[in-house]
């Protein structure tokens, strides 16, 4: 498992190249004055330019994999902008990363002319108004209420596939087979490298539009709500409609990330969307770190590879294979415990703690 | 932010998105035709197999044993010498029964491990979701373990080969069975909420569609059963055929049992496995009034269908042998029939990995399939070849005892999924001793 690692390393450079760019003035500054959405979009093209480069030179398993990391990533990202960002806790997370996954079958099964874009788009409409519907019926509610009416959305939605036995496929689901790369392209992008390719730049420019979102005034709005309800009414937020907007942007892109995993795996079930995927999702985004957007790539990543890397270590380990099935769950319940009780920000936090620490002999 | 930032946003993502991919999403162009002639897997002393099971997670305590079976069988296979001098490598992933991590996982299996074949993969979404793809790959998708009908479908997917009897050849012949021993007597039908339901009643209607008095589902995330119980008393049910798994055909028993309700059982392959019931049973009742009634007094008289070989069979020579190779080779716990699964699997693939020859690629392992003149260890005449992908073709039909033991009630019979007509087989099997299964 090299890829992963060097992908780490790829993306922590970007950071530091900022920081150790710094004494050069002139162009950190220039970099500096880009309007936010711009600054953005670059930085969502020079990942999109990384991960094609990784996708280049790796295997089918590898894109296979990327793309689960770019799609949970989409979704931790929306739910660190409700959680991290407008201090609401969901625990319904994976319901929404169901309906678009859902919904793209739907559209694949039953209207399979749409291209791929206009079923990403319909994918965000009708998960953004399922997020309206809930976000309006628990605005009034915070704390546990809130997670406590979101989790019934986890574990009440995947039971409507088997009410709707005909329509959503029961507990077997719905499975789908999804166009690959366009003829001109057969040849450099295999159909794997491909839709892994799709899901980063939908992945990309969603995380773009996120970042935009957070470091404007939307993005303040709810910061101030985290901090204070009351004194941000003082001020002058509306309290509800920012947090029913939080709710919907997270829906949106919970949607989004759920779609695309349709789309690359070709299969919806309920099993793959219970409970236990929102838990992971929240899990996962207070371990990579909840304050921030890269906490997301760092929960994206540990969700897909930490089982992987658990296994390998069970088995070059030769434990007994009851041990070997059962460790990567161990593994992390002890990794998360461990991060929260050194770094509290999370894998991120560690990582800008580090960064901090490293950073004074370069600018001596 | 300024405002009209995220309309700028979204139609740059609406046009690169555009850009990317213009053909519907859903127009898949067939795929060319997949080279069978390689040996991937293969080298001149081993064999690689994978499988998917669920090793962890819900699935887990019921269907473990089947991947534990299956290498039991196997490495009793290699320290006999192998196939043709092969060691065979037998490669189980975890996927916990969710079919996203199977598709990790089969993939994991055919590009990093590069397996020869694929074996067994358990369950019907899980491998469901797979089956394009390795027939895409030109893996021979050997057994699914799942009685689907999907398995059996040689113009979508000729690589694969279904094994276990399909749940409507299995409810036909229950349905016959019963309206000829329980004739003009009420019948409820209890099944789980997805395909094998919906095929087992297809199967079921062809004999007992006037019988029938009431139709209870159940969904595998919820385990109470009372509602369902307690209408097939008030429609005095007398026969209660249940198309569910054990925990399923267990929860049922019990809660029967606890309004004094006591109707004839007909239970499914799929959850008739008795010592997992046992077990089952033994752990529902523990800490309720029930603590003292043996698990066994709830199982007698149970009628069960069944195709392979079964445990509880003192005589039969496959289920003898069975129980010696997983004494020696297994790890070390009761042997079940869900045990007995894997290894009627296991030595299946053997002998047609013996049959395919010394020169092993994946077209000689097809050959082999469409030719194998099938002789055990399963009791049913076994279709793999000629455009019927079926597997085992019908059932047998035993009652159980308490006590643990069973009496077979009704010899095999076999039929189509289709509506034709149920016949007796005079299959003959071959010992083990006998059936050429490795070196």
């Amino acid at each position: 498992m090299s890829s992963p690692t060097g992908k780490s390393a790829e993306r922590a450079t970007g950071p530091g190249a900022h920081a150790a760019g710094s004494p050069d003035t002139p162009r950190g500054r220039s970099r500096r004055t880009l309007p936010s959405p711009l600054r953005h979009l670059l930085f969502a093209a020079l990942g999109l330019a990384a991960v094609t480069g990784l996708l280049l030179v790796t295997g089918d398993l590898t894109a296979l994999r990327l793309a689960a990391v770019g799609y949970t990533m989409l979704a931790v990202a929306g739910l660190q902008l409700l959680v991290g960002g407008s201090g609401q806790v969901s625990l319904g997370h994976g319901a929404f990363m169901m309906i678009g996954a859902y919904t793209m079958t739907l559209l694949v099964l039953h209207q399979p002319m749409l291209p791929i874009a206009a079923n990403l788009l319909i994918i965000v409409a009708v998960s953004a108004v399922a997020g309206i519907a809930v976000g309006a019926a628990t605005a009034r509610l915070h704390g546990p209420y809130l997670a406590g009416a979101t989790l019934i959305l986890a574990v009440g939605l995947p039971g409507l596939t088997h009410r709707y036995h005909e329509f959503l496929g029961g507990s077997n689901g719905l499975n789908i087979r999804t166009a690959g790369a366009p003829p001109f392209l057969q040849g450099v992008f295999t159909d794997s490298e491909w839709k892994a390719l799709v899901v980063w730049t939908t992945v990309v420019i969603g995380l773009a539009v996120l970042a935009t979102i957070s470091s404007g005034r939307l993005g303040r709005r709810m910061r101030s709500l985290r901090d204070d309800e009351t004194a941000a009414a003082m001020a002058g937020v509306p309290v509800g409609k920012t947090k029913v907007v939080a709710f919907v942007i997270a829906s949106a892109a919970g949607g989004l990330g759920g779609g695309l995993q349709a789309y690359v795996l070709g299969t919806a079930t309920p099993s793959s969307f219970t409970l236990v995927l929102s838990l992971t999702l929240l899990a996962a985004l207070v371990f990579g770190g909840i304050g921030s957007l890269w906490g997301a790539l760092w929960a994206a990543v540990t969700v897909v590879y930490l089982q992987i890397w658990a296994t390998d270590l069970a088995r070059s380990l030769e434990l007994g294979r009851n041990v070997e099935n059962n460790l990567p769950v161990v593994f992390f319940g002890i990794v998360l415990i461990l991060v929260l009780r050194f770094w509290p920000l999370g894998l991120h936090g560690a990582l800008t703690r580090l960064g901090a620490r490293l950073r004074p002999p370069t600018t001596r | 932010m300024r405002r009209g930032t995220p309309g700028v946003l979204a139609a740059a993502l609406a046009l690169t998105v555009m850009a990317t991919a213009c053909t519907g999403a859903g127009e898949v162009a067939d795929g060319g035709e997949v080279d069978l002639d390689v040996s991937t897997g293969v080298t001149d002393d081993s064999i690689v197999l994978g499988s998917h099971q669920p090793l962890t997670g819900p699935a887990a305590p019921g269907y473990l044993a089947v991947s534990q079976g299956a290498r039991a069988v196997f490495d009793y296979v290699n320290a006999q010498g192998g196939i043709h001098g092969r060691q065979i490598d037998y490669r189980v992933e975890d996927d916990a029964y969710d079919p996203a991590q199977t598709i990790d996982v089969t993939r994991q299996l055919v590009l990093e491990d590069e397996i020869f074949a694929m074996v067994g993969g358990l369950g019907t979404p899980t491998h469901g979701g797979v089956i394009d793809y390795l027939n895409d790959e030109g893996v021979p998708d050997i057994f699914p373990s799942s009685g689907a009908l999907a398995w059996n479908n040689t113009e979508e997917h000729p690589l694969t080969y279904g094994w276990q009897t399909d749940y409507t050849k299995e409810a036909k012949i229950q349905g016959q069975y019963i309206s000829e021993n329980f004739s003009g007597q009420n019948v409820g039908y209890l099944y789980q909420n997805d395909d094998i339901g919906e095929d087992s009643q297809a199967g079921l209607d062809q004999y007992l569609a006037d019988e029938v008095v009431a139709r209870e589902h159940y969904e595998s995330e919820v385990s109470d059963l009372s509602a369902q119980v307690a209408e097939f008393e008030r429609t005095e049910a007398e026969v209660v055929v249940c198309s569910c798994i054990p925990a399923f055909v267990a929860l049922a028993m019990l809660e029967a049992a606890s309004i004094g309700y006591e109707p004839q059982w007909v239970i499914s392959s799929i959850g008739g496995d008795t010592a997992t019931l046992q077990g089952l049973l033994a752990e529902f009742t523990q800490d309720t009034d029930a603590e003292d009634v043996p698990a066994d007094a709830f199982l007698d008289g149970a009628l069960v269908t069944s195709y392979m070989p079964r445990v509880e069979d003192q005589e039969d020579e496959w289920a003898q042998f069975f129980l010696e190779v997983y004494g020696e080779y297994g790890e070390g716990e009761t042997v079940t029939n869900t045990h007995v699964f894997g290894m009627t699997q296991a030595v299946m693939v053997a002998q047609v990995l013996r049959s395919a020859g010394q020169d092993l690629t994946r077209q000689s392992l097809v050959d082999a399939m469409e030719a194998q003149e099938w002789q055990g260890p399963g009791l049913l005449p076994f279709s793999s070849s000629g455009g019927d992908h079926g597997g085992h073709q019908g059932v047998y039909v035993v009652q159980y005892r308490a006590g643990g033991t069973i009496e077979m009630v009704q010899g095999p019979r076999v039929t189509d999924r289709e509506g034709g007509g149920i016949e007796e087989t005079d299959f003959e099997r071959l010992p083990p001793e006998e059936l050429d299964f490795h070196d």
